[in-house]
């Protein structure tokens, strides 16, 4: 069932997602993306720019994180604007051949505003791996019927 | 090395056409851990008022990016890739993208501005659809900035 705009109001939660990240997720979306800088899927050269580690694409992250708003919304194609500041690195530890994550991201989403008379709704998304906000500012505008 | 100053207000025409398709649909959307069945399935989308399959909200990402590596390589520009770090990032949708779509995208560089020994860059892929008859729609606009660091950054 999608939300409906009468039935919303500022500061409700609209749910939480945990993704679970592994060195395989990064370089399938390099793949998917055609994003192959090699920070995001080689140690030497990460370490090499003097990064912590490998990190998870900054696009991987605000990919992942929208479709707890797309779910929600009910279809995709109603997020109609969506825009994040990209502030800490996700690192993915190297876990090939276990069965544990290399990172873990947590996503939550609250009602920020609601634009009646566009019929929209902004949804602000808290992004969170190892105790950090990596996303800031992370917005999602969702139509409405 | 030094970014060019004078890279403000420059633009990029299109380029290449992108074709959507829906098993590049299906791969993106999987690979950003996206379980909508507007993504996956062709009836589910059209239940929905779709004529196909929807692209993830953030899948133009694949045709700006490609529109940047025109600014990215460009030795003219003066930046070192492996330098660079993506700051922020926006998608404004004037209608989904659809498998079937025939892509191309404008590059305009919106913004230069010097921070510390390297420079902030804000550019802007206009994404429009082609038409039949080589008409344009206007699909999405995607707006990203850029920090490319200098020495010691």
């Amino acid at each position: 069932m999608s939300p409906t705009f009468n039935e919303l109001s500022a500061g409700q939660e609209i749910g939480s997602r945990t993704i679970e990240v592994t060195r395989t997720d990064l370089v399938k979306y390099a793949g998917a993306s055609g994003d192959f800088n090699p920070i995001h899927w080689n140690e030497a050269f990460a370490t090499g720019v003097e990064l912590p580690g490998v990190i998870a694409h900054g696009m991987f992250t605000m990919g992942s994180a929208v479709q707890l708003v797309s779910d929600w919304a009910g279809d995709p194609a109603a997020v109609v604007d969506f825009q994040t500041r990209f502030t800490k690195p996700v690192l993915v530890t190297d876990t090939t051949g276990t069965p544990e994550p290399g990172a873990t991201i947590e996503v939550s989403g609250t009602i920020g505003k609601l634009d009646a008379e566009a019929g929209t709704a902004r949804v602000d998304l808290t992004v969170v791996s190892a105790g950090q906000k990596v996303l800031m500012k992370a917005q999602a505008v969702v139509r409405l019927s | 090395m030094t970014i060019n100053p004078d890279l403000q207000g420059r633009s990029y025409p299109a380029a290449e056409v992108y074709d959507v398709g829906r098993e590049k649909i299906r791969e993106f959307a999987r690979a950003v851990k996206a379980t909508h069945p507007a993504h996956f399935d062709v009836d589910a989308a059209k239940a929905l008022g779709h004529t196909d399959l929807v692209a993830p909200p953030t899948f133009a990402i694949i045709i700006a990016q490609r529109a940047d590596a025109q600014l990215i390589e460009d030795p003219e520009a003066g930046i070192d890739f492996s330098r660079v770090v993506h700051a922020d990032q926006r998608f404004t949708h004037h209608r989904p993208i659809l498998a079937g779509d025939r892509l191309v995208a404008e590059l305009h560089v919106d913004g230069v501005r010097a921070m510390g020994g390297g420079a902030m860059i804000t550019t802007r892929s206009e994404i429009f659809a082609l038409g039949t008859d080589d008409s344009r729609e206007p699909v999405t606009t995607t707006t990203s900035s850029i920090l490319v660091r200098g020495e010691g950054q």
